[in-house]
């Protein structure tokens, strides 16, 4: 991109809209942040277009010293690309769901939404360590008063939790990046990606870093503001949430912890699996005793993330690609999920699930969108749950065949929860009169649930399209970790591919031992 | 030795001199009426001192610095930049001092004077590299001080903010002189230099006693923990613009004093004090922290939060490298601006009859009723608590980050989990401005020179000032030079 700072660009329209938008009357802003926000959109796209996949790992670079101590560079790689794309995606719809719900000081409403917009392209393009973490500590900032000043009742808690634990994550995280820089005399991100640590500093390192990500994922059980902060948020603020600022830990572990600390990644991987597969478990069956349909969502959410990790802790392609997959699906369809409870909380401000109930009959629309994003969080073929949740698994299977069978019954458990919730909204008998009288839904809702179905199906059926631009990042990635790489219970051992497919082998009798029959298979399975 | 050359070394302190005595006899001859004239002048004064010190920090041999009356004074950048501040945050508390009083009608041209002569005092502090220089410096400041804590001689708060703190003023000079006096005895000088000469190897039991009162009582002048209880005290009872004053100026001279003092006449005994240092950061990190959460009344509070900043600082102090010497200067001008900007932002609410809010419970909902004041406020109470973008967060970053190159890396590690705690009480005050229903206290609008002096504290402290960090970085990494250049 011959010098164009697209970037940049990226970052100071959300800016200049979000400054606009403090001085400006309540419909004025909403036009403002829309626009900026579809701005934004049209560059991403302009982004993802000219990314060139298997050109440089670093594109759109830019670099300018204008501070002491860090520098301000930029640039993305496929994976950076791909979350940037999913939070400029996001926003428009977001600022669609606050449309008419948020009535009170819309103007500092929109441009909290803005400079979340910018902090969180901010964190995914950063090349510069420390501004990286000035992006990802600052996002606590625009979060804390989305909740305290627009979320519901309990929302000064909530918001008090969210940034105090966050906080507290991060800063050590922060002293942990300034014995790196010290150590190996730079802050640039990716020199550090390839520098060896010593493998006893990488401990701590390792320990420092995963205390930040893990609140931010959130992993159990450091998990607990999650669902106080969701809850509380409004809805938009939910999907920000769940869509964007909780990749912010898996971005996390896949950028810094795994590349910069192989060796002592291998040797916590017994940890995130622990702590996954009990986070799996148990936000499972606590979703499934919740009544309130946000609650619910969000411990299904952790139980998603727990996928997450477990995929990137397995070092192998399968799993990191699975984990991408699962964090970009995820981040569509819980943001889908909590903008389909935003809908009909618009319309009867509760979100007590007994309150709800033959939503089918009055809003048959609503019920099929409904339908589609539940299934989508099962992981049902077809959509992006199950291409995430899939590679995820099949990776981590080669590693151990325990961690698989415990998260695969997450899989399980969640359709049980999920199809749970629908049935007790959208199905039986219209139990509530006024729940009974909500009209379907607008063409507002629409635009907002449209978009993201279509993501959904589309991430479903040709993941290809996601999976080409972070390939060859993941490939590095391996290479890098394959050092550390533990052996794994599965013991694959590659065979040696025959020269001809089966059904054009002559037939000799007695051939059909198993070994032959396997092959057979695994050829067929290759068409 | 050269006289001439040695006052112009003394430049800005001689300069500031005349100004104040002049000063003295416009007071005189003018009476009550002068009090706005001298603060017009006062402030041309300063900013005259600031010229000179500018253009001597800017010379070529400010690194290796000068000294002037035989070894008792020393112009050098470290001193310099520190100076600076001291006349800034002076200049800065003088601009929105008059309209405070207009009230009252309590205001007299003895302020602008005391202010004055407080600053050449807090110049020699910062500038001494002779305990008796020193000592001449800090009294005159602290004198100044107490007369102003209880300028409002109507108040009974502010008298007893007065009395108390001159009471404790004078045990800490007691202290400080008591170690000063040890220092002498077992090393037979008063000049910084030989100090340092004699006290080289092992220091013996004596020895090692003065340099623990000389700490203890410069403990006291900074407010770190456990010497800080006069603190909110005298922060609640003083008059607001004098309260901003003692958070800003006299700071910085303490801490650059104390800092000069440990690495100057102290440097060959770093291990000596290094653990003392440390314990007094983290200290007032944590007391600092803990005090601030039960407080209502808001200058308590920040009375507390000053406390705990000097927590950081002293982190940059313990480092005892160039790195947390410079650490140290970046800290305490983002601090000065900090501080200023809330103190003024404090001052600036005053409720129906035009009295202070001073009760955090009535700033409630301060967002809808002014939106701006709000704004600016709780920008300054995010930057103290040191989250990024805004630029508080730096000072803490190059604080922690010389403690981490100097090995000091489990101390960095607890400092900033620490620093959490505190960020639960800006945030709370935050919460009250923008989350609460409008209590409607806060009415009736502002001065101007209020306005112009927050708005500029506003701009620094924002994310703008993150292109400030390259002169900064600069102008500190001088000082810091200069402060090593001794030893």
């Amino acid at each position: 991109m011959g010098g164009f700072p697209i970037l940049s660009i990226m970052l100071l329209v959300p800016l200049a809209a979000a400054i606009l938008c403090l001085l400006v009357q309540a419909a004025t802003a909403r036009s403002i942040a829309l626009g900026a926000t579809l701005a934004n959109l049209a560059l991403g796209i302009l982004l993802w277009l000219n990314y060139d996949i298997g050109g440089a790992q670093w594109q759109f670079t830019e670099q300018a010293e204008l501070f002491a101590g860090f520098s301000y560079a930029l640039g993305i790689d496929g994976i950076a690309l791909l979350l940037i794309v999913l939070s400029v995606f996001l926003m428009p719809i977001c600022i669609l769901a606050s449309w008419n719900s948020i009535t009170k000081r819309v103007g500092e409403y929109m441009a909290a939404f803005l400079f979340m917009e910018l902090l969180m392209i901010g964190v995914f393009a950063a090349q510069d360590m420390f501004l990286f973490y000035i992006f990802f500590e600052a996002g606590l900032i625009p979060m804390y008063l989305i909740i305290g000043i627009w979320g519901g009742d309990n929302r000064i808690y909530a918001s008090y939790k969210f940034f105090l634990y966050t906080l507290l994550g991060s800063v050590l995280m922060l002293i942990a990046m300034m014995w790196m820089v010290n150590e190996a005399g730079t802050t640039d991100i990716p020199t550090l990606m390839n520098y060896d640590f010593d493998p006893q500093a990488q401990t701590w390192l390792w320990l420092a870093f995963f205390a930040s990500f893990a609140v931010k994922m959130p992993m159990w059980p450091v998990h607990t503001w999650l669902p106080d902060a969701h809850v509380q948020a409004p809805t938009a603020g939910s999907v920000i949430l769940a869509g964007v600022l909780l990749k912010m830990g898996g971005y996390g572990f896949i950028r810094f912890s795994l590349p910069m600390f192989p060796e002592a990644s291998a040797q916590f991987a017994w940890l995130v699996f622990a702590l996954s597969m009990l986070a799996v478990v148990i936000t499972s069956l606590i979703a499934l005793v919740q009544n309130d349909m946000k609650k619910l969502i969000a411990y299904s959410s952790v139980a998603h993330m727990a996928i997450v990790t477990v995929g990137l802790f397995s070092f192998n392609v399968q799993g990191l690609e699975g984990s991408m997959i699962v964090m970009l699906s995820h981040g569509l369809v819980s943001g889908a999920l909590f903008l389909c409870v935003g809908v009909i909380y618009d319309r009867l401000h509760t979100r007590e699930i007994d309150r709800y109930g033959g939503l089918a009959i009055n809003m048959p629309q609503y019920a099929m969108l409904f339908l589609l994003f539940t299934m989508a969080s099962i992981g049902l073929p077809g959509t992006s749950g199950f291409v995430g949740e899939f590679l995820a698994l099949a990776g981590i299977y080669e590693v151990s065949s325990v961690v698989t069978l415990v998260c695969t019954t997450g899989i399980i458990l969640g359709a049980g929860y999920m199809l749970y919730l629908y049935r007790r909204v959208a199905f039986g008998t219209q139990k509530n009169a006024d729940a009974a009288a909500m009209q379907d839904i607008t063409i507002r809702e629409w635009l907002m649930l449209g978009p993201i179905a279509a993501a959904v199906l589309w991430m479903g059926v040709y993941p290809e399209s996601f999976l080409a631009p972070m390939r060859k990042d993941i490939a590095t990635l391996d290479a890098r970790l394959a050092r550390a790489a533990p052996d794994g219970d599965a013991k694959l051992v590659a065979g040696t591919p025959r020269k001809t497919i089966a059904n054009e082998m002559p037939h000799v009798a007695g051939e059909h031992t198993g070994e032959a029959a396997a092959n057979g298979e695994a050829a067929e399975g290759a068409h | 030795m050269d006289y001439g050359y040695s006052l112009y070394l003394t430049g800005p302190e001689v300069f500031l001199s005349v100004s104040g005595l002049v000063l003295t006899l416009i007071a005189a001859w003018g009476g009550r009426n002068a009090g706005r004239l001298c603060t017009i002048l006062a402030v041309a004064a300063l900013f005259g001192a600031s010229a000179i010190t500018a253009s001597q920090i800017l010379g070529d041999t400010s690194v290796q610095g000068a000294e002037a009356f035989g070894g008792l004074y020393r112009m050098d950048a470290f001193g310099g930049l520190a100076k600076l501040l001291i006349y800034l945050a002076s200049i800065g508390c003088l601009i929105v001092t008059p309209r405070f009083f207009a009230k009252g009608s309590e205001y007299r041209p003895e302020y602008p004077l005391l202010m004055v002569f407080g600053s050449v005092g807090m110049g020699m502090m910062v500038s001494a590299v002779d305990l008796m220089t020193l000592y001449i410096g800090l009294e005159l400041s602290s004198l100044s001080s107490y007369v102003l804590a209880s300028f409002m001689r109507s108040d009974d708060r502010s008298a007893e903010a007065g009395l108390k703190y001159f009471v404790l003023g004078a045990l800490a000079s007691g202290i400080l002189l008591y170690g000063m006096s040890l220092v002498y005895g077992f090393s037979g000088s008063t000049s910084y230099g030989s100090i340092r000469a004699a006290f080289d190897g092992t220091l013996g039991t004596g020895a090692l006693f003065g340099v623990i009162f000389v700490l203890a009582g410069l403990a006291f002048k900074i407010s770190a923990v456990p010497f800080h209880m006069w603190t909110p005290d005298v922060y609640e009872g003083a008059p607001t613009p004098v309260t901003t004053f003692f958070a800003t100026a006299p700071k910085v001279a303490a801490i650059a004093m104390t800092a000069r003092i440990a690495l100057d006449a102290f440097g060959n005994q770093v291990p000596a004090w290094q653990q003392i240092v440390i314990f007094a950061a983290l200290a007032s990190i944590v007391i600092g922290a803990l005090g601030a959460i039960g407080q209502s009344n808001v200058k308590r509070l920040l009375a507390y939060s000053s406390i705990n900043n000097v927590g950081f600082i002293l982190i940059g102090l313990a480092a005892a490298t160039t790195a947390g010497v410079s650490a140290m200067l970046v800290y305490l001008a983002i601090y000065v601006a900090m501080s200023l900007g809330s103190f003024v932002a404090v001052l600036m609410m005053r409720d129906a009859n035009g009295d202070q809010v001073e009760s955090i419970a009535n700033m409630a909902g301060l967002s809808r009723s002014n939106p701006l004041l709000a704004l600016c406020l709780a920008a300054m109470m995010l930057s103290l608590a040191g989250i990024p973008p805004l630029f508080g967060f730096w000072g803490k970053f190059v604080v922690f980050q010389a403690a981490v190159q100097a090995d000091l890396v489990v101390l960095a590690a607890i400092g900033i989990a620490a620093s959490v705690i505190g960020a639960f009480y800006y945030l709370k005050i935050v919460k009250i401005m923008y989350f609460d229903e409008p209590a409607n206290v806060v009415v009736g609008k502002s001065e101007f020179s209020h306005w112009a002096v927050l708005g500029l504290c506003a701009l620094v402290v924002s994310p703008l000032g993150y292109l400030l960090t390259i002169p900064l970085g600069m102008a500190a990494n001088r000082a810091a030079q200069a402060l090593f250049f001794t030893v």
